[in-house]
């Protein structure tokens, strides 16, 4: 320990304690960037160390149960991708059938006459100044229009005459369908104009009939675009007859 | 002191900024670390020893870190990156050892 010669513990005590030289200071900067890298490196191999530790093989044997896992969900989106799509085919069929289902219900329904119907069509109206137009004629035009495909009557704005609708004579006029009427009568129908119109006019038909001179009637034929019918007869359930299921 | 003082700070902006390694400095980074650690044990066995210079201490840290982050290169370019990493590591390892060996005689006198 020459006094000319300072030691390197000397040195070291010597520089910590006075703050100083231009070497120190450059020595700070690299020192800064030095634990600022380290850090900085300390804390990236920190984050992404879970497979730095692991053997090859190890490895070899993750990435092929990866593949295997990988490989089973593809085959489940498989599967699942057939479930959806029968699924979609399914609700497709069942919509269609619920389309036919409706389309036959409102045929049915105007046939049935429990929904009203709207259409073009025809308006009869019977005048009976002598009080003889009875059930015979009435029925007589009815049947007319029937066979010229008269969808859906109605009488007098208030019965819908279907299948089931009896016509009798009354006391003021005729009972139709367990409604006493009185005339005039309104006949509405709804079918071809034309046709229905040809099928009462037809020589010897339901006009002559009403305006020859035993009935001394008067009849008005009116062609209408729409005919509305609007009044509706509760459906009634069969009691006796049974439908015959298919084989 | 001032050195101390660096050093302290180097690692408080590290930890307070969390910055994320760039992709492309990814593969240099630690290496250049090692490096630019023997560097800094050189200059101070040199400062020991009396004879620190420090532009031979800046000239030495950044050549250590650029040779580093070359040899680096070279191996991934020619196929060899692990090998020669691994070859810069234990020489650079080497190095930082003896002259931590010598601070230490310089110290302790042991």
């Amino acid at each position: 320990m020459s006094e000319e010669e300072p030691t390197g513990r000397q040195r070291l005590w010597a520089a910590l304690r006075r703050p100083g030289s231009r070497g120190q200071i450059t020595a700070a900067v690299l020192l800064a960037v030095v634990g600022f890298a380290s850090v900085v490196q300390v804390r990236a191999t920190e984050a992404d160390d879970v497979y730095a530790g692991m053997r090859q093989e190890d490895m070899l044997q993750l990435l092929n149960s990866l593949a295997a896992a990988s490989e089973r969900t593809e085959n489940q989106i498989a599967e699942l991708e057939d479930t959806r799509s029968s699924l979609r085919n399914n609700t497709e069929a069942r919509q269609a059938a619920l389309e036919e289902a409706r389309r036959k219900a409102d045929v049915l329904g105007i046939l049935a006459g429990t929904l009203p119907a709207v259409g073009p069509g025809v308006v009869v109206t019977v005048k009976d100044p002598q009080g003889a137009v009875g059930v015979d004629q009435l029925l007589n035009g009815v049947e007319e229009l029937r066979d010229a495909g008269a969808e859906a009557i109605e009488v007098n704005d208030t019965v819908r005459v279907v299948a089931q609708t009896a016509f009798k004579d009354g006391d003021t006029g005729i009972v139709v369908g367990e409604q006493p009427l009185a005339p005039p009568y309104t006949i509405e129908a709804i079918g071809d104009p034309h046709t229905l119109t040809t099928g009462l006019n037809f020589h010897g038909g339901f006009v002559d009939l009403i305006e020859g001179e035993a009935v001394g009637g008067d009849v008005v034929i009116k062609q209408a675009s729409t005919v509305e019918i609007a009044s509706t007869r509760e459906p009634e359930s069969a009691r006796y007859s049974e439908p015959v299921e298919d084989e | 002191m001032i050195a101390g003082l660096g050093l302290l700070v180097g690692i408080i902006l590290g930890l307070i900024l969390q910055p994320d390694v760039p992709l492309w400095l990814e593969p240099y980074l630690p290496i250049a670390v090692v490096a630019a650690l023997d560097a800094v044990f050189g200059a101070l066995r040199a400062f020991l020893d009396g004879i620190f210079d420090d532009k031979v201490f800046v000239i030495s840290f950044i050549s250590n870190v650029l040779i580093a982050a070359l040899i680096v290169y070279l191996g991934d370019k020619l196929g060899v990156g692990g090998q020669l990493s691994t070859g810069v590591i234990v020489v650079l390892g080497i190095r930082i050892f003896s002259n931590v060996a010598a601070i230490r005689r310089h110290i302790f006198h042991a």
